[in-house]
């Protein structure tokens, strides 16, 4: 019983990460019907800055956790969004109205760059950080099995849910929301309605490696330690979640990140941790065979 | 027929093309085109498929490049811009040019009012300020929310849609959705609004009410009409002034008694009258 919670809320932890990177995938998807392959490498970016600026910042003696939190997340956030509009503007606009496959392989090399990019520049061994919030709760005892609940942990799902309710809240009742929502169903009425179609693009892309960076820092936070190579798995995590959810649904997204993060943890606990990354890619198969929609995706229909 | 005067305060010269030429390789979809539209009138243009009808609509709203020639708007307060030369979305957004499409292109999943609202989204966007304004609520964002949904609320009164305003378009039916694109497309305020075959797959009654509207939209509120159309109770009743196109020519042009008794057009939608049939008759 112990174990099942402390298995539960390690997942709903890791899910929620997956899910955050997942929503850039969906958002993506949605609007110009890709997978932006190197948005886990973007994601890996955002990680790696966050080393830098807690480093940078400790060297500059703020010891304040939570100013120090505040102070990373909202850098991070704003140069991540950097990176996301940069990758969009020089490796998938050129090619938007190329071949579908064209902006595929741009994102494949894309990735590639910022990882060798990364590793060129900040070497290649593992970044390992300060706790920054030590602790836990211990929450109870059942036969000699303490489940604990680290603040790390309350700390992501508290961000994470409030970050959903502001983007929600973003994609539903702004005008930018109906925008971006307008460009996935029509791009080319939405441009003769006057809006700026390209600028929508870009936006999305910034909210999406927006989202990334706040599961970078999360991330940085939990674990302690990062790499040139995280944003890989990480990534083909985050799109099977949002495969799962149903790519193009935002809460979808949100769901499929829930559920792998769990099976993970399970997974681990239960049956072996060396193949935890099997039981996501076997998910992914199963999905793509049986119900390619995903769970709450729309079937494609065919317009004749 | 008279030059148009952009300064004539009856009906000023809105869009001006001149020598427009589309080639797609070997085929010349138009021909050295040049037509004139006036404020306040309905222009239509019409002919046989194929003739470069949405080819030409194509090259107003940024859609193609034309080969050669121009188009040029004549905007009564930012003056003259010439359209060929302008992304698609500053065709609406600046020049004040807006289409509605054959095949009907509303946001399907979003609502009647929803669709209205993307249409007006850049005075909200000015006021949201990169949505922050938006997310909070603010004073400022509201009333041009407000300002906004009063605006899709008169046209949806107009349109007789106002008890549709909250359903899926997606849902309803063809003539209704019609409606919907021309009702989205008077929420950006156009100075031009082009049709291309609006009258399309209406029953009788919806044609009279289209009819109806159309020139109540260049009587009643000057604005400039330019339609296609293939349904000629709709072209004769509310054209000024039709332009008739066959193979990217303009064969004719005139009034609507002018077009009807023009033997070019005729012979282009009748075909040439056979010369053995002539004997035989005689």
């Amino acid at each position: 019983m112990g174990q099942f919670i402390q298995q539960l809320i390690n997942g709903l932890t890791l899910g929620a990460v997956y899910g955050l990177i997942a929503l850039g995938y969906t958002m993506v998807y949605g609007i110009i019907g890709m997978i932006n392959f190197a948005h886990g490498d973007v994601y890996m970016v955002s990680a790696i800055m966050a080393v830098t600026f807690i480093t940078l910042l400790s060297a500059l003696g703020i010891s304040s956790v939570p100013l120090m939190l505040v102070l990373v997340l909202v850098i991070v956030i704003a140069l991540t969004s950097v990176y996301g509009w940069t990758v969009e503007r020089t490796a998938y606009r050129p090619l938007r109205n190329s071949t579908r496959l064209a902006p595929l392989i741009s994102a494949i090399g894309m990735s590639i760059f910022l990882q060798n990019m990364v590793q060129i520049t900040q070497g290649a061994r593992v970044k390992p950080v300060p706790t920054l919030l030590p602790g836990s709760l211990e929450l109870f005892t059942a036969n000699g099995f303490t489940v604990h609940l680290a603040y790390t942990q309350i700390l992501i799902v508290l961000v994470t849910v409030a970050l959903l309710i502001g983007f929600t809240a973003l994609i539903t009742r702004t005008s930018f929301g109906r925008q971006q929502r307008a460009c996935e169903q029509d791009r080319t009425m939405t441009a003769l309605l006057g809006i700026n179609v390209d600028r929508t693009i870009s936006l999305t892309f910034m909210l999406g490696a927006a989202l990334a960076a706040v599961a970078g820092v999360m991330v940085t936070v939990y674990y302690g330690v990062v790499d040139f190579s995280i944003g890989f798995v990480a990534g083909i995590k985050a799109f099977t979640a949002a495969v799962l959810g149903g790519i193009g649904s935002l809460p979808g997204a949100m769901l499929g990140g829930l559920i792998i993060g769990m099976i993970e943890s399970f997974w681990s606990a239960y049956l072996s941790p060396e193949y935890k990354d099997v039981a996501t890619f076997v998910i992914l198969i199963l999905v793509l065979m049986f119900r390619p929609s995903g769970l709450l995706g729309r079937p494609e229909v065919e317009k004749v | 027929m008279s030059a148009l005067n952009p300064h004539d305060p009856a009906s000023p010269l809105l869009l001006e093309v001149e020598n427009l030429t589309m080639r797609f390789g070997g085929l010349t979809a138009l021909d050295n085109l040049s037509l004139q539209v006036p404020a306040g009138k309905v222009t239509s243009i019409i002919g046989p498929n194929g003739a470069g009808k949405t080819t030409f609509f194509n090259c107003l709203t940024g859609f193609y490049k034309p080969t050669e020639g121009s188009v040029r708007m004549h905007h009564p307060q930012r003056g003259p811009m010439l359209l060929n030369q302008m992304p698609s979305y500053h065709v609406a957004r600046k020049a004040g040019v807006v289409r509605t499409f054959q095949n009907i292109r509303l946001f399907p999943n979003m609502t009647v009012l929803e669709n209205l609202m993307v249409a007006q989204h850049n005075a909200l966007q000015h006021a949201s300020r990169f949505s922050l304004a938006g997310l909070l609520g603010l004073k400022d964002y509201r009333q041009a929310r407000e300002a906004a949904l009063e605006k899709a609320r008169t046209w949806l009164t107009r349109l007789n849609l106002l008890d549709r305003a909250d359903t899926v378009t997606g849902n309803l039916s063809y003539g209704t959705q019609r409606r919907i694109e021309i009702a989205r497309a008077l929420c950006v305020d156009p100075l031009l609004l082009c049709l291309d075959e609006p009258a399309a797959g209406l029953n009788p009654r919806e044609s009279a009410e289209l009819n109806e509207l159309l020139l109540y939209l260049s009587r009643e509120h000057g604005k400039g009409i330019l339609l296609i159309e293939h349904d000629m109770s709709v072209v004769m009743r509310v054209s000024d002034h039709i332009c008739v196109l066959n193979f990217g020519h303009k064969i004719a042009e005139g009034s609507p008694q002018h077009i009807q008794q023009d033997p070019h057009v005729i012979k282009a939608y009748l075909g040439e009258e056979d010369k053995d049939t002539e004997e035989a008759a005689a």
